[in-house]
């Protein structure tokens, strides 16, 4: 009598495991079907952001020379020339720099910001504000509440190492195509891997130039040099003013491009970092779970067995 | 009055001694980069419109304050020479430099006037003692300031010993022939410009 109550009790369980229906056929008491297949996905996941790191890294040894070397470009213009942002004109022109591609951290979200905030400051009666992207990721983020005033848009900058020749076509192509009293160069400074900082560089027109130093107003002691080549002091001014918006381009594309790849590199180190604690747990659930459905099935056979006996 | 004793003491220190002048040209209240009362307007209107971001940071930031201009002209002039991919020279005290300016060949000498020039192809040398080093320079910005500061912009120099005499003879008989065949008016502008450039290129080579 007891024997068939045995025997009945593990027919019973056997037959209300294979009634739940999420549970493959054939699988044992507990699935690990699914953790399995979660840990395989973190650790493909995990390989690609350690291989997105390395890259990261080696492009930023390489562009981290050339940023540094580019520092010295533009001091001698703001020796000469002062630093402006504060000045005061109609037409302002704000040339925001980011990256093409994304995963890298809040370098391109902090340059729109700073933008905006830019763009609400020079904003008032009888003056316009206008914007000019370099990057993607500015452009989509721009793109949605100052559409109107997006004049020019330049991606798929950084594809190729940049030189100084072809930045200053592209400052040409800025140049012509825009009218502005003060070129707002927006962009993160290089610091360190870590760190970046949003930085802002202003360039006068010329004639915002000439302005200034007969007002006395900021570039008071301009008017103590002598000019020398040139038909008229304007002709300098406007040779002047272009060169140092091609200069501070130059260092401020390579600054950028320079932080890019370090936000990218912590980025990147961060989420594998993630991705192997995220594993190490999962190991863990699995690792117990498969334990459970041992000591269950044996505890089911042992106490078959004893109830067979008795 | 007492508000500049510390920049006066630290002026009197720095003639004096060399390793302090260091220490003394470190910003203070005093002798901060030129324009701080413009910062703190900016920043204070920046204040108004993002009080929740921090005011982005200015070129000058970044910039070590250049040097007040001294009372009396000093011995030697102080050069930056910077390239877009170098700085060849970043404050180097040297006797005078020749710079090959539109207007003509220009001698910089400490104490020199104020000057802003454009440059033309042409040498730079630069004399230190009885050492003169000469680079060729294609075209670029030269600023000379009162405190005996000359900055040096081009947008490419190589030193002259590096420059191959066959290859520029090669180029000066490449764009003699371009500008005679030359139809538009961009065509004879850049053949022009290619002329002008080799013919400073072998004029360097020969003086």
């Amino acid at each position: 009598m007891v024997e068939t109550w045995g025997i009945c009790i593990y027919i019973l369980k056997y037959s209300m495991k294979k009634c739940r229906e999420h549970v493959p056929l054939g699988a044992r008491s507990i699935s690990t079907q699914i953790v399995r297949n979660r840990m395989k996905s973190v650790k493909n996941i995990q390989k690609i952001t350690k291989a997105m790191k390395m890259v990261a890294a080696s492009k930023l040894r390489l562009i981290q020379t050339r940023a540094e070397n580019s520092r010295g470009l533009w001091q001698p213009f703001t020796a000469l020339l002062g630093d402006t942002p504060s000045v005061d004109v109609k037409k302002n022109v704000i040339v925001t720099i980011s990256s093409d591609k994304g995963l890298c951290g809040g370098i391109n979200s902090t340059a729109v910001k700073v933008s905006r905030a830019i763009n609400r400051l020079t904003s008032g009666p009888d003056k316009e504000t206008k914007y000019v992207i370099l990057g993607e990721k500015a452009k989509v983020q721009l793109i949605r509440d100052s559409k109107k005033s997006i004049t020019i848009c330049m991606t798929e900058l950084q594809r190729n190492p940049l030189n100084y020749t072809q930045v200053s076509v592209l400052a040409d192509d800025i140049l012509k195509n825009v009218e502005y009293d003060a070129l707002r160069i927006v962009f993160n400074k290089f610091q360190s891997v870590v760190s970046f900082i949003p930085t802002m560089a202003t360039v006068l027109s010329p004639e915002v130039v000439e302005r200034e130093t007969e007002s006395e107003g900021k570039l008071g002691d301009l008017d103590s040099y002598e000019i020398e080549g040139g038909e008229t002091k304007g002709e300098i001014l406007q040779n002047l003013s272009e060169f140092q918006f091609s200069c501070v381009l130059f260092n401020a594309v390579m600054e950028n491009a320079c932080s890019e790849q370090g936000a990218r590199m912590s980025a990147m180190d961060s989420s594998s970092r993630n991705a192997g604690d995220m594993l190490d747990r999962l190991t863990l659930t699995y690792n117990r779970t498969r334990q459970a459905s041992i000591t269950t099935e044996l505890t089911e056979i042992i106490s078959g067995a004893a109830a067979l006996e008795s | 009055m007492l508000r500049q004793t510390s920049r006066l003491l630290a002026r009197s220190i720095a003639t004096t001694q060399q390793p302090i002048r260091l220490m003394g040209a470190r910003p203070m209240s005093t002798n901060m980069p030129a324009t701080p009362v413009e910062d703190s307007t900016f920043a204070a209107s920046w204040k108004k419109v993002a009080p929740h971001i921090d005011p982005p940071k200015t070129p000058s930031a970044f910039m070590k304050p250049r040097p007040s201009t001294p009372s009396a002209i000093p011995s030697k002039i102080t050069v930056n020479f910077v390239l877009p991919y170098a700085s060849q020279l970043t404050s180097k005290e040297v006797d005078m430099v020749i710079i090959p300016a539109t207007t003509g060949q220009m001698g910089v000498l400490p104490g020199h006037v104020p000057t802003i020039a454009e440059l033309k192809p042409g040498v730079l040398s630069v004399h230190e003692g009885n050492d003169v080093k000469k680079y060729f320079l294609s075209s670029g910005f030269v600023f000379v300031h009162a405190n005996s500061v000359a900055d040096i912009v081009v947008v490419e120099a190589v030193p002259v010993d590096r420059i191959d005499q066959n290859l520029v003879q090669k180029g000066l008989a490449d764009f003699t022939q371009k500008l005679s065949s030359a139809t538009t008016e961009l065509e004879k502008a850049e053949a022009q410009i290619g002329i002008d450039v080799h013919s400073a290129l072998s004029s360097a080579l020969a003086g």
